[in-house]
């Protein structure tokens, strides 16, 4: 056991090695050699440690250490789920594994359903968005993954609102899943996603670790909201991986607020003349919490625009992380990318770190970047509580304008309703406690 | 006895900027202070509101007998004080509505009224603002953010007129104001002018006592009360500027 200490690595290895005779879609061989692929990738990069550029602010010892089991199901359908954003579509997902008899998915004009079911038609499919062996989190995805969300909006198609529920479980010992999701809405379709991720109710110890595999065909529209509210002993390693066409849009919120440590990566490519990316989030951070939220945008084409707007508060001990890397490639002409980064720290033992980078190689584009680290403004403070607010309110108006930017970034007006609600509702949670 | 303040003394960084002011306003009755740029007449007014950084030295200043420097600033308001402030803070992000109903509703908990919903609310402010000349659109925006120098200043007194408190001092409020916006203010202030109000107006032009004419005038001078006197001091300043009273008091 000496060695999981050593790579972190191991313990996963092994537990592939335990599972793959088990995994879903064994008999498959295009899915064995994605797997095998995968795992040899894995064993040969390790668990990134802070030595790896991109990994520089955040520190994965405490994943290698945890030694996660197979996470054993253990909600049944008589449990409450949270109430729906939407007009009542929804995929459910407990531990990674899609569930049927939770779902609310009869007659929705587009198809959604479980990844697990339809392995044998998913050849070229998984991994062609999210390349196995790119990424350390990709991999442990591929090595390990049972089930996900399918969903494929046909065109012309107005898919509404869809939410997708992400459960946790839980157990008496350390617990990961695996899930990946294929999203793909064809040319002129739209669709709205809100996910929210929650769970274990009590503190046990979880890995939830999603790949979203996303492709915006032309002129298609996905609003993706993702609202993360785990466990205090959750990690959270997500990558979103999406393509988008010509005149496509993608949407992309999302909201950290639980875990004790969430690693998102969102890998977006603009494809086609015209496509357009909006990436917002917020990070709500107390405690010993760490997150890092990286992003990548590939301006491949061009007329392209890119919007992100990422805000993070910080209290307590906590970390935060933000990467953001623009690359302009020389195709890519009259891109308009923007990128900003702001955090607040609460408190003086709270800390964020940033690294935005431009890379550009067209010569007609418009991009900025701008990164600030603040405090709350005394001035505003003050010029609350002198109208009879107290401190306590006055300071919570002022985290919940800071955010507002953020959050307003949000076109859809479902989901950005629902980031509203989850953003006061930490504040009411954590900082008034 | 409104606001009583004896000896006060304050100072900003360590550096003394109040040195031993001195000064009662009997309920009912508006005074008001002038004097040179840099004299103290914002400082005093942070020191009353209760701003961190002004530190209080020496002396007392108590409101309606309460001693106001021991209290958190939205104690104070509770209590019924108010500033306008001369330079009225940008809150990016925070809509006007939402702002004043939050100060409306936290001084309505204060005196046990019942808290305005946000229809409740617009009621109320549309009426008081109806008589500033203020159109809705600027409760949408963020709380002054791109407020033109007046539209900052009438925003003051339209939450001075919406939580109607029993002390208000006012910050140089008639700096920036065209006469039209000036009239409307001291409107305001009249408004207010009953046995259970009083005021400290700081300002730099006689004009506006014009409008709303006290009962006394106070010069502040290096951060002392040099002389007071009545409204025809104002008149005289205006005339002659300080330096008669700067040689007097040297
Ligand atoms: N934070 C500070 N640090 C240092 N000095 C300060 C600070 N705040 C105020 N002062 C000084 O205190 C003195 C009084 O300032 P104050 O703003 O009270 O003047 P004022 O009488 O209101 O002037 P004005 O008529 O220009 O508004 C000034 O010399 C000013 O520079
Ligand atoms: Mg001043």
């Amino acid at each position: 056991m000496t060695a999981v200490r050593h790579t972190g690595a191991e313990g996963f290895l092994q537990r592939f090695e335990g599972l793959r005779a088990r995994l879903p879609g064994r008999r498959l061989p295009w899915l064995e050699a994605l797997r095998e692929d995968a795992a040899r990738a894995f064993r040969a990069q390790g668990l990134p440690t802070r030595r790896v550029e991109a990994w520089k602010y955040t520190d994965l010892r405490p994943l290698g250490e945890a030694g996660f089991e197979e996470a054993l199901s253990s909600i049944d359908g008589g449990q409450a789920l949270p109430a729906a954003h939407g007009g009542g579509a929804r995929a459910v997902l407990v531990d990674g594994r899609f569930r049927a008899d939770l779902s609310a998915l009869d007659g929705l004009p587009y198809a959604a359903g479980s990844v697990a079911a339809a392995l044998p038609g998913l050849e070229g499919r998984i991994g062609a968005v999210a390349p196995a062996a790119a990424l350390p989190m990709v991999a442990l995805n591929a090595m390990l993954f049972e089930d996900g969300l399918l969903l494929t909006v046909p065109a012309g198609v107005p898919g509404g609102v869809l939410d997708l529920l992400s459960l946790a479980s839980g157990g008496a010992r350390p617990e990961a899943f695996h899930p990946r999701h294929l999203i793909r809405l064809e040319a002129g379709a739209s669709l709205t996603l809100i996910e929210t991720a929650m769970g274990p109710e009590h503190d046990g110890t979880t890995l939830h670790n999603p790949i979203y595999e996303i492709e915006v065909a032309e002129g298609a529209t996905l609003v993706h909201a993702r609202l993360q509210q785990e466990g205090r002993q959750g990690f959270h390693l997500s990558a979103v991986h999406a393509r988008v066409a010509a005149g496509g849009t993608y949407d992309n919120f999302t909201l950290v607020a639980g875990a004790r440590l969430t690693r998102n990566e969102i890998h977006i490519a603009l494809t086609g003349p015209g496509a357009s990316a909006h990436m917002n989030g917020a990070q709500l951070l107390a405690g010993g919490q760490h997150a890092d939220t990286t992003t990548y945008l590939d301006h491949a084409a061009p007329g392209c625009a890119s919007r992100q707007t990422y805000k993070t508060v910080l209290a307590g001990r906590s970390r935060g992380v933000f990467q953001g890397k623009i690359l302009v490639r020389q195709a890519a002409q009259k891109t308009d990318g923007y990128q900003m980064n702001q955090a607040l720290l609460l408190s003086p033992d709270a800390e964020m770190n940033s690294k935005p980078q431009l890379e550009i190689y067209a010569d007609d584009v418009k991009c900025s970047h701008g990164a600030t680290v603040g405090e709350i403004d005394h001035g505003q403070l003050f010029y609350l509580r002198s109208r009879g607010v107290p401190e306590a309110q006055a300071r919570s108006l002022l985290i919940q304008a800071f955010l507002q930017e953020a959050v307003e970034g949000v076109t859809d007006e479902t989901a950005r309703a629902a980031l509203g609600a989850a953003v006061s509702g930490w504040w009411e949670r954590e900082a008034l406690a | 006895m409104s606001l009583v303040i004896e000896n006060l003394s304050a100072a900003v960084d360590g550096k003394p900027i109040l040195n031993g002011i001195t000064l009662a306003i009997p309920a009912g009755e508006i005074h008001a202070v002038m004097g040179p740029n840099g004299s103290g007449k914002s400082t005093l007014s942070y020191v009353l509101a209760g701003r961190d950084g002004y530190e209080v030295t020496g002396g007392i200043a108590t409101f309606e007998g309460h001693d106001i420097l021991a209290m958190e600033p939205e104690e104070r308001a509770a209590a019924g004080l108010f500033l306008a402030f001369q330079y009225p803070v940008e809150l990016p992000g925070v809509g006007n509505a939402l702002f004043l109903r939050t100060a409306l509703n936290a001084i309505r908990k204060h005196r046990g009224e019942p808290e305005l919903d946000a229809m409740q609310f617009l009621k109320v402010a549309r009426e008081r603002m109806r008589t500033l000349n203020m159109t809705d659109e600027m409760l949408r925006r963020g709380v002054n953010v791109g407020f033109s120098g007046g539209e900052k200043k009438r925003n003051e007194v339209l939450q001075m007129a919406l939580l109607q408190p029993r002390l208000a001092i006012l910050d140089e409020t008639d700096s920036g104001l065209d006469i039209d916006a000036l009239k409307i203010v001291a409107d305001g202030v009249n408004a207010l002018r009953g046995p259970n109000f009083s005021a400290l107006v700081i300002t730099h032009y006689q004009r506006l006592l014009n409008y709303i004419v006290p009962d006394r005038v106070h010069v502040l001078l290096d951060g002392r009360i040099a002389t007071s006197g009545g409204p025809e001091l104002a008149q005289r300043l205006e005339a002659e500027g300080y330096a008669t009273i700067q040689a007097e008091a040297a």
